[in-house]
């Protein structure tokens, strides 16, 4: 009874709201017949980039309602604070009770979480595990409120946030890519060149470590960050269908196709930093930043480093450019990791059938550019996702970070997001990838199988 | 004959009964209720809190419960964690042996060490009470606080250790904490660290409760140092040996938190409670093959701990 008299509320606010913006919206519309001719799905970022649809339907609705958040650093942690401050003070003055977790122990107690007495919204990943608890009824599906805003989502998006049974169960608001970075200062001053081709990433590699330099900073002792290599390397030599299937058990990890992926691996591996092992990711940027590695894969939160560094000379200098070609026919895909922080909303809080309206006009409003260009001005590594967002204000690193993500045909969300945590935690995949990186040359082959019998003794999702 | 006899038995019973009444009624009825609530209270605490979730882990043991929804029948999966453990876990054996180290360096270096340390103190030489807080001064710090501080030391380029040793450069870097060859020891040197300290202080309160005259008769014998230590002052001290030795089999057994601290336990440094935590508290909420662990994890600290109270209850006895 209240979930479908909320359904209409929305339903009457959201009818409002599209009579009101009708030319804008009509305006989008051409837009995204324009980029379809492109094909290209994320283009659409960049063309409604300057476009001015403002989201400003929704009927003040007071209240209260709470929201779970794993937002802890500094500028997230602020960031969160002001896009909540905004939301009450547009929404008629809504109280929202704001919980917020240490990020870590968040991921580790989600499932308890979801379980017990939840807030009403949360901050959570888009992709795989952002489906597995849709599908254990464990989130409330929220195709209303995606409906009123879909218009300001590419496609790529519009896929990350729907559930098994098709269902929508959040709202982007955020992303980054991960791509290789560098220091412009550095590769001045050599006369270096981004490599085209992985020959070309070999050959400079070679020519880095000559000039003294560590060619590719790798640092692994968090585990994860391997991932973004297998990742990329993955969708490269074996296409984004064979990774997805890979990543979800539908592919075996005794596949050749997975060997070729670290046969590839370990032509690279005599490039990486020293001691890779024991270091943070964080001291691997700092091999960066200190102008002692010449190139680091990692996603663009690698700026906060430089940013906390406190020289704003020293982020000017940070680029990147994307993962080389490998001569397959994936190659055009150009496909990389952009994961993508959303919002949704749970199911077992005990206040959320008071608080649906409120929660939902929560999400339609973090669904606006201009929420997220608020967010995004406290954490900078994090792009906004909307395509109404203003990216007037953006630095040339984020414009180039949108461009790359525009440019690609399919996007994943990293690893430890596309696959189940159980596997790809510390104790599995996180360990493997660190054995097979203590001996790359060695032959892959048992490691594979037990890769494939770790995954087989997990018990159904 | 039958009813007869069961009829003598229940003439006998009352009889009996009543005689063994007679025997504690020196407890008032006020006594018998507070001895029941001194015995009642801590034994239901203890059911509760301790057996109950013992008890439910093993339970749990034997499902393939993700910490979603409720266990129903279908979850129960008889000994299949067990078999996978022992059989396709290629993590188990390792944690297993990883602990086994663990034990071995403590029992053999550590506590030996702090054995030792206490016993120059004792000697009560010149700056006996700096020594003896210096040596103390990790203990106050908790497990976690110490991981964090070895892990500033150990880290590759811009660790303490390195760079006094000169290898934090490129061409000749001590992977401390990567490298799954070494990365175990280093940790059992920051767990010593706190360890000697701990074992020392222990000792060092047993050792100055030692009767001098003990030792002065062995003098007067013309016993040497070594020969007081080991064959009058040691089995005097039988007792707080055996408290000793349970402490470094315990120390052993709950390794968690400096590994946690340095890498979640992974990549070398997996120990039987971290392969529990990561397998059942984290995301992954694999509680029915992170409880079959815990099991065999209880099950090995039974051991020191049945030890332990056989000990103290021969004592008391």
């Amino acid at each position: 009874m209240g979930d479908s008299r909320d359904a209409k509320r929305v339903r009457n606010r959201l009818a409002l709201r599209d009579s009101a913006l009708n030319l804008d919206l009509d305006l989008t519309r051409r837009d995204v017949l324009k980029i379809a001719g492109y094909g290209s799905l994320a283009a659409f970022i960049a063309a409604c980039g300057g476009s001015t649809t403002t989201n400003t339907g929704i009927t003040a609705t007071g209240g209260k309602m709470s929201l779970g958040s794993y937002n802890t650093d500094p500028g997230s942690k602020a960031g969160t604070q002001a896009i909540v401050d905004a939301f009450t003070a547009a929404n008629g003055g809504t109280k929202v009770t704001v919980n917020t977790v240490d990020h870590g122990t968040f991921q580790n107690q989600i499932s308890s979480y979801l379980q017990g007495t939840p807030e009403d919204a949360f901050t959570w990943f888009s992709g795989h595990r952002m489906r597995f608890f849709a599908s254990k009824g464990l989130a409330t599906p929220i195709n209303d409120v995606w409906d009123a805003v879909k218009s300001n989502y590419t496609a790529g998006f519009a896929a990350s946030v729907k559930g098994d049974d098709g269902n929508v169960y959040a709202i982007p608001t955020d992303y980054y890519p991960w791509a290789i970075f560098y220091r412009k200062d550095v590769w001045a001053a050599h006369g270096y060149s981004i490599p085209a081709d992985w020959d070309a990433f070999k050959a400079l590699c070679q020519k880095m470590k000559g000039d003294g330099l560590i060619p590719i900073a790798f640092a692994d002792k968090d585990g994860w960050p391997a991932q973004g290599t297998f990742d990329i390397l993955n969708l490269r030599l074996n296409g984004y269908d064979f990774h997805t299937q890979l990543l979800t058990g539908k592919q075996k990890w005794t596949d050749p196709r997975v060997a070729a992926v670290y046969k590839k691996w370990s032509e690279i591996t005599q490039y990486y930093s020293p001691a890779f092992a024991g270091l943070t990711w964080e001291q691997g940027a700092d091999q960066l930043l200190r102008k002692q590695a010449g190139m680091y894969l990692l996603g663009l939160f690698v700026s906060d480093e430089f940013k906390a560094s406190g020289s704003q000379a020293d982020l000017d200098q940070l680029d990147f450019f994307p993962f080389p070609n490998l001569g397959t026919q994936y190659d055009a895909e150009k496909a990389l990791d952009a994961p993508i922080d959303v919002y949704m909303l749970t199911k077992k809080s005990p206040t959320l059938s008071a608080d649906m309206g409120q929660a939902k006009a929560f999400m339609e409003f973090v669904s606006k550019g201009s929420t997220q260009v608020t967010y995004w001005k406290s954490a900078p590594g994090s792009i906004p996702t909307a395509s109404d967002a203003d990216t007037s204000q953006y630095p040339a690193l984020t414009k180039k970070a949108v461009q790359i993500v525009s440019a690609a045909q399919r996007i994943t969300q990293y690893f430890d997001r596309d696959s189940r945590p159980d596997f790809s935690g510390p104790n599995g995949m996180q360990g493997f990838l660190l054995k097979f990186l203590a001996n790359p040359s060695g032959d892959t082959t048992s490691l594979q199988g037990q890769m494939q019998a770790f995954w087989d003794s997990l018990p159904p999702e | 004959m039958a009813p007869a006899r069961a009829r003598e038995a229940s003439a006998a019973g009352p009889l009996v009964a009543t005689r063994r009444k007679r025997r504690y009624t020196l407890l008032t009825r006020h006594d018998k209720i507070i001895i029941a609530l001194m015995v009642g209270v801590p034994l239901t605490l203890d059911l509760l809190l301790i057996w109950g979730p013992t008890l439910a882990s093993v339970a749990l043991s034997f499902t393939n419960w993700q910490n979603i929804g409720p266990i129903t029948g279908k979850n129960f999966v008889g000994f299949k964690n067990y078999q996978f453990l022992f059989t396709g876990y290629t993590l188990f054996w390792p944690a297993f042996l990883h602990n086994l180290i663990w034990l071995a360096w403590l029992t053999l270096i550590a506590t030996p060490l702090g054995m030792f340390f206490a016993v120059l103190l004792d000697r009560e030489m010149r700056g006996a009470r700096i020594y003896q807080s210096v040596f103390f001064l990790p203990v106050v710090l908790s497990l976690v606080v110490v991981g964090f501080i070895w892990d500033l030391q150990f880290a590759p380029t811009d660790g303490f250790i390195n760079n006094v040793l000169g290898t934090s450069h490129s061409a000749n870097v001590i992977d401390w904490l990567g490298n799954p060859r070494i990365n175990l020891f280093s940790l059992l040197i920051a767990t010593s660290w706190r360890h000697i300290g701990y074992i020392m202080i222990l000792y060092l309160a047993g050792l100055k409760s030692v009767d001098p005259s003990l030792r002065e008769a062995a003098r007067v014998d013309g016993a040497t140092e070594v020969q007081t230590f080991f064959r009058v002052v040691l089995p005097v001290m039988a007792p707080i040996n055996v408290i000793i030795v349970v402490v470094t089999a315990i120390e052993a057994l709950r390794a968690f938190d400096i590994a946690f601290i340095i890498n979640q336990g992974k990549n070398g440094l997996e120990l039987l409670s971290i392969l529990i935590y990561n397998n059942s508290i984290s995301e992954a909420s694999l509680v029915g093959f992170g409880s079959a662990i815990a099991v065999i994890l209880l099950l090995i600290s039974l051991v020191p701990i049945v030890a332990f109270l056989s000990r103290v209850m021969r004592t008391l006895a």
